[in-house]
């Protein structure tokens, strides 16, 4: 297994460093490119044969509705979410097996890629994609708005995101991915000891889909703070909306700063400057402070809009307004605020004095304070409350006893002495996927039950939402305990083989706790293959299935292009609820033409150069950086004498549409 | 877009335009110009004839002008006051200053703590060990 000492020299004008060795070698990676250019074979022959090309172009691909936007997301997040979660069966397989002098069956410089890619993937490409997709579909929904406030950007946004995550799958096939750890701490990311490609990659992904992040965090703020629906003032604003637009906040405050390390970085590797290395004054333990002051608001990026899916589900599905509402509003900008100023935690044992731990100790331990206050405002609202026991509200039960533990095990690893002890062992590792897992994905979970009848006018199957459930939840529990036991010995993280073979049997009732898990995600698409089947069954004519309580319940499912033939006018927090109470008639008259904007191919073309930009740059084949370079510019400034930029929608087409939502509504008898 | 501006549908953009930022007038530019302009040569005055013999004085004086210039930045050329798009622009401002002092402050204060735990010599000190 001595694949490591390989070494790279070969370079090229016209390929760089491309060369033969850049296929790798491995079986097991081989097989996976095989089935993945079978798979990828049949899909593209499968949508030439149905002529879906066309289709797919001029309705999706090139379309800057914020709901289409919104459900590429989602899709993009599923599909990264498969390869991330195959990394960690791997992971899995691997530690429950390498004992008694077994090497298992991945070698060291595979396995430092697969935690790597892991960790990559589930951050950047799965759980940023699903939360911006949701945010994307939801909030103008929820605030009464057509489109967002920039709806080409929105496009280019989300192509910039899939550009990156076309690169880092790249990386599998093409080259390596990173052995460093998914934050690529220098100095092992620098050039002397990560010599080829792999950090390259990381840096080029990273950088391509964070401009399309920052780029839908200043949209969406735009949106929420300039779009809302007159009378929607900012305290009656929907808590997902409030939510989103914290997390919006934050993402344009935090990843200029991941930008800036990775920038610094690039020049590094690239150009010999010395920001992180251990020479010419250059730190490495500078660039561990900047990342985790991008990094810590990043976890609050990715669970806050969740915290507001969970306060949406809990007063929907308890039937009552949501206790507290201006509790959860302030406990939502103190943790904002708070989020700043803990970033520290994450590196208590790299050498800081007992003042510096003790300070950020402390407030990691106070940002516990506006999230407990949350959840009892969650409990609050289902007291007494009439509680249907649909999905979203399955997830949100099993959320609140989840993160519950997760949380506790954070405040316990926020007192530094117990993080000098903890510190890099599986207890993090268990701690971390107990707050995103049982936060982040149950969230989702909850989530993409209670929305898909708005996207796609039919609810999903309950058999299998609730067999996937019941190997998702315990699944977790089963997957990351052993973890706390085994972190609490001592072992710690990113082990390819162990020398002790009495820890061998939590690792594989770890093992098995994966297995339940794929079980779950098996089943959930299961449930949506189903439903999509049987979606006559399935049906939701009245657009309002749960008995809603915000605006996006007020449309049709799904909405129509246009969203809302007449803004709705706003007077109180919950808005569809207090007009259903108020006996608000749906206007069925008066319409005028809507002004909308119009697709345009733009932002997939510059996102295509863009990741020929990062290729090029992964792998040093500098004529193509310098034309996929002139052409980003170029093309975009081409754009801009692009006048032909909206439409309307003829008021015969508004007319149209709203009278078969009147017939539609008339059938369903409400 | 600018073409049917008065478009027929009065929700879309009727909320929007009532409390937009100035655009400021010819004058603002000129005076913005003409502090930044004077705001840069000063620094560059100082480091070239070196008016002041200490250089650490120089460098936070010139700290100092660059706060200064950022300022008349905002006002001339952003023309940000406190009326601007309903105080968005204000509570923007002091959001990002907040967040800028807390990264400055608090990794100066990190990276003090790390360079003088982890790092307790230089390589010249190391050379007089014993």
């Amino acid at each position: 297994m001595a694949i490591e000492a390989e070494a790279h020299t070969h370079w090229s004008p016209l390929l760089g460093r491309l060369w033969l060795d850049a296929i790798p070698q491995e079986p097991i990676v081989l097989a996976t490119f095989v089935v993945v250019m079978l798979g990828g074979a049949a899909l593209v022959a499968g949508l030439t044969y149905f002529k879906l090309w066309g289709y797919l172009w001029k309705e999706w691909f090139t379309s800057v509705d914020h709901k289409k936007i919104g459900i590429m997301y989602m899709i993009l997040g599923l599909i990264m979410f498969l390869r991330g979660f195959a990394d960690a069966v791997m992971m899995r397989a691997q530690q429950a097996m390498a004992f008694n002098g077994n090497e298992g069956y991945l070698n060291a410089h595979h396995y430092d890629q697969v935690f790597t890619a892991h960790g990559v993937i589930m951050i950047f490409f799965v759980a940023m994609p699903f939360v911006t997709g949701l945010m994307n579909y939801i909030v103008p929904l929820q605030i009464g708005a057509r489109d967002v406030s920039f709806p080409f950007l929105n496009n280019f946004s989300f192509w910039m995101t899939t550009a990156g995550a076309v690169l880092v799958m790249m990386s599998l096939f093409v080259g390596e991915f990173a052995q460093t750890g998914w934050l690529a701490y220098p100095p092992l990311s620098n050039l002397a000891y990560s010599p080829w490609v792999g950090v390259d990659y990381y840096i080029w992904a990273l950088q391509i889909a964070g401009v399309g992040t920052l780029l839908s965090g200043v949209n969406l703020v735009c949106t929420i703070v300039k779009m809302r629906a007159p009378g929607m003032t900012m305290m009656r604003m929907p808590v997902f909306t409030w939510t989103s637009l914290c997390t919006n906040i934050l993402i344009v405050a935090a990843f200029p700063v991941l930008t800036a390390v990775m920038t610094m970085l690039t020049v590094d590797r690239y150009l010999g400057f010395n920001f992180f290395s251990n020479d010419f004054g250059g730190s490495p333990m500078m660039y561990v402070n900047l990342i985790w002051i991008w990094g810590h608001p990043e976890v609050y990026i990715l669970i806050l809009p969740l915290f507001g899916v969970f306060s949406e589900v809990t007063s929907t599905f308890s039937g009552k307004r949501l206790f507290g509402y201006s509790s959860m509003v302030y406990a939502t900008l103190v943790i904002t605020i708070l989020s700043y100023l803990v970033w520290l935690h994450h590196f208590f044992t790299m050498g800081s004095g007992a003042s510096v731990n003790s300070f950020f100790g402390i407030t990691t331990m106070v940002i516990s304070i506006p999230t407990g206050a949350k959840l009892f405002n969650w409990l609050f609202t289902m007291y007494r409350g009439r509680i249907r026991y649909e999905l979203p509200m399955m997830w949100t039960v099993a959320f609140m006893l989840t993160f519950t533990v997760g949380g506790m095990t954070g405040v316990l690893l926020a007192v530094p002495p117990a993080d000098f002890v903890l510190h890099n062992s599986l207890f993090l590792i268990a701690h971390f996927h107990n707050v995103i897992i049982g936060g982040v994905l149950f969230g989702l979970f909850a989530a993409i039950n209670f929305w898909w009848p708005k996207a796609f006018g039919f609810k999903l199957n309950v058999f299998w939402g609730k067999v996937s459930f019941w190997l998702w939840v315990p699944g977790f529990w089963f997957a990351f305990m052993p973890l706390y036991i085994l972190g609490l010995m001592g072992v710690t993280r990113r082990m390819r083989v162990f020398d002790d073979p009495s820890i061998q049997i939590w690792f594989v009732i770890a093992a098995f706790g994966a297995v339940m898990i794929a079980g779950g995600i098996g089943a959930m698409l299961v449930q949506f293959a189903v439903s999509i089947w049987k979606r006559e069954e399935l049906k939701d004519e009245t657009g309002d299935p749960w008995g809603g309580r915000t605006l996006e319940w007020s449309t049709s499912s799904p909405p129509p292009e246009y969203n809302f033939a007449f803004t709705p006018i706003v007077h109180d927090l919950d808005a569809w609820d207090d007009m259903k109470r108020c006996g608000v008639e749906r206007p069925t008259s008066g319409f005028r033409p809507i002004h909308m904007p119009k697709g345009t191919g733009t932002g997939l073309i510059l996102a295509g150069l863009s990741t020929a930009l990062g290729f090029a740059m992964i792998w040093y084949i500098w004529w193509l950086a310098a034309v996929s370079f002139a052409g980003i510019i170029g093309y975009a400034i081409f754009h801009t004498f692009n006048y032909k930029r909206d439409y309307h929608i003829p008021v015969e087409t508004v007319e149209a549409t709203e009278a078969e939502r009147t017939r539609q509504l008339a059938a369903a008898g409400a | 877009m600018g073409t049917e501006h008065a478009h027929p549908n009065p929700q879309a953009h009727d909320h929007h335009d009532e409390h937009g930022a100035s655009h400021g007038s010819m004058r603002e530019y000129v005076v913005g110009f003409l502090l930044s302009v004077v705001l840069t040569a000063i620094p560059f005055w100082l480091v070239m004839s070196g008016a002041i013999p200490d250089k650490q004085t120089t460098a936070l004086v010139i700290m100092a002008f660059a706060v200064v210039q950022i300022v008349v930045h905002m006002i001339y050329f952003l023309h940000m006051n406190t009326k601007s798009e309903n105080g968005w622009t204000v509570m923007a401002l002091i959001f990002t200053i907040v967040l800028v002092i807390i990264t400055l402050s608090g990794s100066l204060w990190v990276m003090f703590h790390l360079n003088t735990n982890m790092m307790p010599m230089s390589v010249h000190d190391m050379g007089q060990l014993p």
